[in-house]
């Protein structure tokens, strides 16, 4: 069939105005957040129905064309980015909330819902949907779900996948799946949901999501914890773990990521802490009050030479503003920042964060390191220009041995961010071959013209 | 020009600012295009890939670039909230110049920059004309707002509700000024900007009584410039200069502590735009005098002559809209509102969404008036929401679209300026 031809098809399904075609189009759709060479797609097509989609996804198997679907392409991996060219299926007009479920704690979404739009209606409504990536002012939740997106709340509240209960979604033939369902219970068949919860688009294409909600907890308390040395705030999450109180986030900063917000806010930060632990307990107030005299507790016991604890809101988002000035501080220091999110168990973290700051050290790099500590989650974030050419062989060379070193501590190669093209090559070193060609003759028997997300997650 | 390797050559003169961004793409819930196309190209980071695209020589059409580069409102809303801090604002003036450079302008924008703007009395004049004949031509449509459409067919105007021109405009009534200081000790240099002396002149009035009130000097020479925002967000650096350059020559003259105007964007350009782009090197030091003493009209009563709410409440509701220009490029957010709470008889009501753009853009209107209005009319909404008999605001662009959109939707509202309320009760 001529583009010509199958552009009038796109337009049939889903209308003019929603297929792109100019060539400044299409370039807005080769790349997204991840560090990564862009790719032309072919022709961008944005339904605007499920029976769009539905008749989109058998369109491009029915002619062979590759296609990508995308929500706001926040991702870090380059999962959104069409490698292979052919189509990229945008998903920002499926973006209806369908259902919240007040009696039954559960919601049924559009995979176009931007992920703090949907939470806050959930908040209206007295309830709570706790995953919460970086990026949710503007990411989406089928793009959440596709790459099993963390966030700061996951040590406590668990990540996407936790809150996935089901969902309906097109194969390659355009045919609906059902699966999961709207009960706590649901254990019907295979887990086709806990199948296509971060399969990053290449197994089929949501159509609607399940989502569950829990009651939000009635009191929080924060705290900002200092110590002189990473090790020793290290020290500090195991004990709090071992203590068997869980923080519903467990964030740590080390010296570099420190100084830097610190010049880019002014909030009166100690630039001469080697780490910080910012630590939040939420439940029942009465618990709350307890374990934050006993995280307050652990840390002094730990060297942490002050724990502040909030008082009130104000000083409360003070504490976290100094977490979410961490990334935008990093990122005005070098023109270029790669964030990744190594993940180790949460023992190895004093092991992690020294090899981290001996590879700095070896390839002669800027790398600010923060993240969830209370879930092994860290996001050495390395500082660079990527015109530099000498200085990304160096960054390229110290990231492969970053996942070394996470894998070599029973780590794995992403804790949130997902795998997509960026990670693709490493996958054996974790997985191993088997899984690979597990994975491989899956995917041959349920997409066997490969048009699915072609070139992301596994390739090796 | 149109030499497509001379266009990459200037293009590249903006790659190290291209470079900063890191394409997280959190501009996406920033603004307020995006929000009603949801199309990336319409997005910051789009636009700065499309550029990046180009100085590459990865894509190979200009004029499809230029087209996306244009459909930006310059709020700077994206900028305000970028996590690289990426220049935005900056990235888009100059690639608009580069661009206009290698397109050429239209003789429509080459007749308003080089012809009409950088002579001010031939614009005076011009449109000093078409106050008186505009009525054959245009027709009442909301009398409390004072809305006009057209009466005919017109391109320009389409179906607009808009205000017309000033019977007599400001510089009229009061062609220049220069009295001294009296109680406040202070003198200000009083800068109305086009759409105040031309459509507004009643803003203008306010801010010489409120000014008169408050024993502060007024020095307003005669035969003022535009601030040339119109022309540098178009691509036109040489008629900014020109626009600047007559400006500068008029205030080198005069002797004030601050220069204060009623228009956010004229504020914000005068305070951002002006050094960052007037070129003439003997102009300087006379530059960064002025740029030193602009001011927000309500920004100097506020905190210049202390202006402080009021104990008690007023029953006139208004609600206050945040122009961008004064919210993202100046930050001042507090002073407006504390002087809507200072003026007598006002209740202040805060609306959803305060500070979102009302879709204006100066010339963006004229180019996208459908998505103009898209943006519009969620403003309006917010407006006719706060259920506030007024909307106030800090921006003469801003009451243009803000009259159109309300007007269209049908709604009493008032739509005034911050300043003409607290100058009713004096």
């Amino acid at each position: 069939m001529t583009a010509k031809a199958l552009i009038k098809d796109f337009e049939a399904i889903v209308g003019k105005d929603n297929v792109l075609t100019s060539e400044a189009d299409l370039a807005s759709y080769s790349y997204d957040a991840a560090v990564l060479p862009n790719a032309m797609p072919g022709l961008v097509v944005r339904p605007t129905t499920s029976e769009q989609l539905g008749k989109t996804v058998k369109l491009c198997n029915d002619n062979a064309i590759p296609m990508t679907v995308r929500g706001s392409g926040t991702n870090l991996s380059g999962g959104t980015i069409p490698s292979k060219g052919g189509i990229v299926v945008l998903t920002t007009a499926l973006n209806r909330i369908l259902e919240i479920n007040e009696e039954d704690l559960y919601a049924v979404v559009e995979p176009g819902v931007i992920t703090s739009k949907f939470a806050g209606e959930v908040t209206k409504r007295g309830l709570f949907y706790p995953p919460d990536p970086g990026s949710q002012t503007v990411s989406t939740l089928g793009g959440n779900v596709a790459e099993n997106a963390g966030g700061l709340r996951g040590l406590k509240y668990g990540v996407t996948k936790d809150y996935v209960m089901g969902m309906t979604f097109y194969d390659v033939n355009g045919e609906l799946v059902k699966t999961g369902g709207k009960t706590v219970k649901c254990v019907t068949g295979y887990n086709l949901t806990g199948l296509m919860v971060g399969a990053e688009g290449t197994l089929g294409v949501y159509d609607t999501i399940t989502l569950k909600l829990v009651p939000p907890p009635a009191a929080a308390k924060a705290m900002m914890a200092v110590f002189d040395t990473v090790m020793d705030a290290c020290r500090a999450v195991a004990a709090i773990i071992a203590a068997k109180i869980v923080p519903a986030t467990l964030e740590l900063m080390d010296n570099f990521t420190i100084r830097t917000v610190e010049n880019f806010r002014n909030a009166g930060l100690p630039t001469e802490a080697g780490a910080l632990l910012l630590i939040e307990v939420d439940g029942h107030p009465a618990m709350v009050e307890e374990d934050a005299i006993k995280v307050e507790d652990i840390c002094k016991k730990n060297k942490a030479s002050t724990v502040r604890v909030a008082k009130d809101a104000a000083e409360r988002n003070a504490v976290w503003q100094a977490r979410r000035d961490a990334l935008p501080a990093l990122a005005k220091v070098k023109p270029t920042t790669v964030l990744e999110d190594a993940t180790v168990p949460r023992s190895k973290i004093p092991a992690m964060m020294s090899a981290l700051e001996d590879i700095a050290k070896k390839y002669s790099l800027t790398i600010g390191t923060f993240g969830h500590a209370g879930d092994g989650n860290l996001h050495p974030t390395i500082l660079t220009d990527k015109r530099n050419t000498e200085e990304w062989h160096r960054v390229e060379a110290a990231i492969d041995e970053i996942f070394d070193h996470a894998l070599a501590l029973g780590g794995t190669l992403s804790g949130e961010h997902g795998i997509g093209m960026a990670k693709a090559k490493y996958m054996k070193q974790e997985c191993g071959i088997a899984a690979i060609e597990y994975s491989k003759r899956m995917k041959s028997v349920l997409d066997p013209k490969g048009i699915l997300n072609p070139g992301k997650l596994i390739v090796g | 020009m149109a030499d497509p390797k001379k266009l990459v050559e200037m293009l590249k003169s903006l790659e190290d600012q291209l470079v900063t961004c890191m394409r997280c793409g959190m501009c996406q819930a920033q603004c307020p295009v995006f929000a009603q196309s949801g199309r990336e190209g319409d997005v910051t980071r789009g636009k700065i890939a499309l550029l990046a695209g180009l100085a590459e020589e990865m894509i190979k059409d200009p004029e499809g670039v230029n087209n996306k580069l244009n459909r930006c409102l310059l709020c700077g809303t994206c900028e305000a909230n970028c996590p690289s801090g990426v220049k935005v604002t900056d990235i888009f003036l100059r690639a608009r110049a580069i661009m206009a450079a290698y397109n050429g302008m239209s003789p429509t924008q080459k007749l308003i920059f080089q012809q009409l703007l950088t002579h001010p009395g031939l614009f005076n004049t011009i449109l000093d004309l078409g106050a008186k004949f505009q009525g054959i031509f245009t027709k009442p449509v909301n009398d409390m707002l004072g809305t006009s459409c057209a009466r005919f067919n017109a391109p320009i105007i389409g179906d607009r509700h808009f205000k017309t021109l000033a019977a007599k405009p400001l510089h009229s009534d009061v062609p220049s000024l220069d009295t001294p200081a009296g109680a406040s000790n202070l003198r200000v240099a009083f800068y109305p900007g086009c759409v105040v002396d031309k459509i507004y002149p009643s803003v203008g009035h306010a801010v010489l009584k409120v000014l008169k009130h408050h024993g502060v000097g007024v020095f307003m020479p005669k035969g003022q410039a535009c601030c040339g925002i119109p022309a540098i967000s178009n691509g036109d650096v040489a008629s900014f200069q020109k626009m600047v350059k007559a400006n500068i020559e008029l205030f080198r003259k005069g002797d004030f502590d601050y220069l204060i105007t009623p228009c956010a964007t004229c504020t914000s350009t005068i305070k951002k735009i002006w050094p960052a782009y007037y070129e003439d090197k003997s102009d300087q030091i006379t530059l960064a005098k002025i740029v030193d003493k602009v001011k927000d009209v309500s920004a100097f009563l506020v905190d210049v002559l202390k202006v402080s709410p009021m104990d008690t409440e007023g029953t006139k509701t208004v609600t206050y809209h945040d122009p961008c220009h004064l919210r993202n490029s100046l930050g001042v957010t507090a002073q407006p509102r504390t002087l809507l709470k200072a003026t007598p008889g006002v209740k202040f009501v805060e609306m959803t969404d305060a500070a979102s753009c009302c879709g204006s853009g100066g010339s963006f209107n004229l180019k996208f008036y459908e998505l103009s209005q898209e943006i519009g009319r969620k403003k309006a909404q917010h407006i006719i929401d706060s259920q506030a008999e007024t909307v106030a605001t800090g921006c003469p662009a801003c009451m243009m679209q803000m009259t159109d959109m309300l007007s269209k939707a049908g709604a009493s509202r008032k739509v005034r300026h911050v300043v003409e309320l607290y100058a009713d009760t004096l």
